[in-house]
C-alpha cells in the first residue's frame, strides 16, 4: 500500500531539529521545574506548588539552577530562530496560516479527522508552533527584564514595570505548561511522531494516503 | 558561677559552620529535583552538580558586573508610590530585632587612610542624599520606600578608603554580613542610610545605620551596621555563603 519513494526523501525533522528539540527540553524542564521553587518563595497567585515537583529544594538552590539553565535555554533558542529563517524551515512549514485553513483544520480536529502527516504541519499545528515559539521568546525577555530592571530598565518599563513584568513571565510559563500538555497527549496518540523526533524518519509524501 | 554560659557560643563558631552548612543546604536541596532529572546518574555524587552550579553562580556574577552601569540610575517614584505598610524582612522573626548600643560606634577597617570610629553625631554631620525605590527582595515580592543618608561615596572618600580595592564589606550588629563590589559601593544611590520614613530609622528598620543599595537584590542593603571594611579579600555574607549569587545586581 505504501509506495516506495522514487527518490530520498527529506527527514521529517533533519538532525539540528532533533538536537536542538531534545536540548531544549532539557533546558525548560530545569527552568519551569526551578521556577516553581522561585515562584513558592513568594506566590503571585494563592496557591502553591508542591515541594517535590520543584527543582533545587530551597530559593537558593532553585535560583542556581535557573540562573544556569538559562544559558543554555537562550543558546538553545537562539540557534534555534537562526535555524529557522536560515533553512526556509520557517517559512517551509510554520508560516501562519490563513482564516479559513484554520477554521477547516480546527473543524477536523475537533472531530479527530485532522490528516496528520509526518513531517508536514496543518494550521493547527503552525498556529500552536509559531505561538509557542513567540509565547517564549516573550518568557525569555520578562525573565531579562525581572533578573535586571534597572541595568535593562527600558525592557521592564515595556513590560509595564517590575511587578507586571513578573506576572507575565509567570503567566507565560502556565502557556507553556499547557502546550507541554497538549504536545505530550497528541504524541502519545501519535507516538510515531516520537520516533521521527528521535531517529532520522522520511517525511510522509505531500499527497494525501 | 557561669555554668548557664555555653563553652562555645554560636556566634564564636559561626564562621566556620558557615562552610558546612552552606554545601549540607545546598547538596540537600538539589537532590530533590534532581531526581527527575539525573535519573541514571549516581545521586551519590551531588558534589559535582554543586561545583557546576557554583561556577556558573560566579560566571553570572563576572557577566552581571560587566553589565552594571557606573551612570545608570534604578528608577525613582513619587511619595505617592510609597509602600504603605512596608514589610520587615529579615533572616530572623521581627520580636528578636536586637536593640541599639547606647554606646554605639561605626568601625572603620582594612584599606582606609582613618579608622577612627564615627559617632551618630559625625555621620549626621556629613552631606546627605534621600530617595524613594524599589526594593527588590530575591523571593520576588518588591515594595517602594523612602531612605536618605550619606552617599557611601562621599563616606569612602572622606576615610581616605582606597577605591581601587575589590569589596566593601559589611558587618552587623545582629549577625548580619553581606559585601559589594567596589564599582557598585561608589554608585550614586548606594547610601549609608540614616532615615527611613522621614524618620530616624528605628531598629526593625535597622538602626541607627544601613547599607540602602537599590541597584542590588534586597539582602544585600544590611540593617544595623556595625562596621565597614574595605578589602581585596572576598569577603562573601549570610546568604553567599549559602548560596546565594553573590552580585545579586537587578
Amino acid at each position: 500500500m505504501v509506495s516506495t519513494p522514487k527518490r530520498a526523501r527529506r527527514p521529517a525533522h533533519p538532525l539540528p531539529i532533533r538536537l536542538m528539540h531534545w536540548t531544549g527540553v532539557y533546558a525548560m524542564a530545569c527552568m519551569i521545574l526551578s521556577g516553581l521553587v522561585i515562584y513558592n518563595a513568594s506566590p503571585l497567585l494563592p496557591f502553591s506548588f508542591p515541594r517535590w515537583a520543584g527543582l533545587g529544594g530551597w530559593l537558593g538552590g532553585a535560583l542556581a539552577w535557573h540562573l544556569s539553565a538559562m544559558w543554555l535555554l537562550f543558546a538553545d533558542g537562539a540557534a534555534y530562530l537562526i535555524y529557522g529563517f536560515m533553512s526556509g524551515h520557517f517559512r517551509r512549514d510554520l508560516h501562519p496560516p490563513t482564516v479559513p485553513e484554520l477554521a477547516l483544520d480546527i473543524r477536523d480536529a475537533l472531530k479527530f479527522r485532522l490528516a496528520h502527516r509526518i513531517g508536514h504541519y496543518n494550521a493547527v499545528q503552525r498556529l500552536l508552533y509559531a505561538g509557542i515559539v513567540v509565547v517564549m521568546i516573550v518568557a525569555v525577555l520578562t525573565g531579562l527584564s525581572i533578573w535586571k530592571p534597572v541595568q535593562f530598565g527600558w525592557l521592564t518599563g515595556l513590560f509595564g514595570g517590575y511587578p507586571i513584568a513578573r506576572g507575565i513571565h509567570l503567566t507565560m510559563m502556565l502557556l507553556i505548561v499547557a502546550f507541554i500538555v497538549l504536545h505530550v497527549t497528541l504524541v502519545v496518540l501519535y507516538p510515531r511522531t516520537l520516533v521521527s523526533m528521535v531517529v532520522n524518519v522520511a517525511a510522509e509524501q505531500d499527497e494525501a494516503p | 558561677m557561669n555554668r548557664t554560659k555555653p563553652v562555645v557560643t554560636a556566634a564564636e563558631i559561626q564562621k566556620d559552620l558557615m562552610p558546612l552548612r552552606r554545601r549540607g543546604l545546598l547538596r540537600g536541596g538539589l537532590s530533590l529535583g534532581a531526581l527527575t532529572l539525573l535519573t541514571g546518574c549516581d545521586l551519590s555524587t551531588h558534589s559535582g552538580v554543586d561545583a557546576a552550579l557554583e561556577a556558573m553562580l560566579r560566571f553570572d556574577d563576572e557577566v552581571q558586573a560587566a553589565i552594571f552601569g557606573q551612570d545608570r540610575l534604578a528608577e525613582t517614584y513619587p511619595a505617592s508610590a510609597l509602600t504603605i505598610p512596608f514589610r520587615f524582612n529579615a533572616y530572623y522573626p521581627e520580636w528578636e530585632v536586637p536593640n541599639v548600643d547606647p554606646n554605639w560606634h561605626l568601625a572603620v577597617s582594612g584599606l582606609v587612610a582613618d579608622k577612627t570610629p564615627w559617632s551618630l553625631a559625625a555621620l549626621r554631620a556629613l552631606p546627605q542624599t534621600s530617595q524613594i525605590t524599589r526594593h527588590i527582595c530575591i523571593e520576588g515580592w518588591s515594595q517602594i520606600g523612602q531612605w536618605s543618608g550619606i552617599p557611601l561615596q562621599v563616606f569612602l572618600k572622606r576615610v581616605g578608603a582606597d577605591l581601587r580595592a575589590r569589596y566593601v564589606n559589611f558587618t552587623c550588629f545582629d549577625g548580619y554580613s553581606t559585601s559589594i563590589d567596589m564599582a557598585s559601593a561608589l554608585h550614586p544611590q548606594t547610601i549609608l542610610a540614616l532615615v527611613f520614613d522621614n524618620q530616624p530609622l528605628a531598629p526593625q528598620w535597622g538602626a541607627p545605620l544601613r547599607l540602602r543599595i537599590p541597584t542590588k537584590l534586597g539582602f544585600k542593603s544590611a540593617k544595623n551596621l556595625q562596621s565597614i571594611e574595605v578589602t581585596n579579600r572576598f569577603p562573601g555574607g549570610y546568604w553567599e555563603n549559602q548560596g546565594y549569587d553573590w552580585f545579586a545586581g537587578v
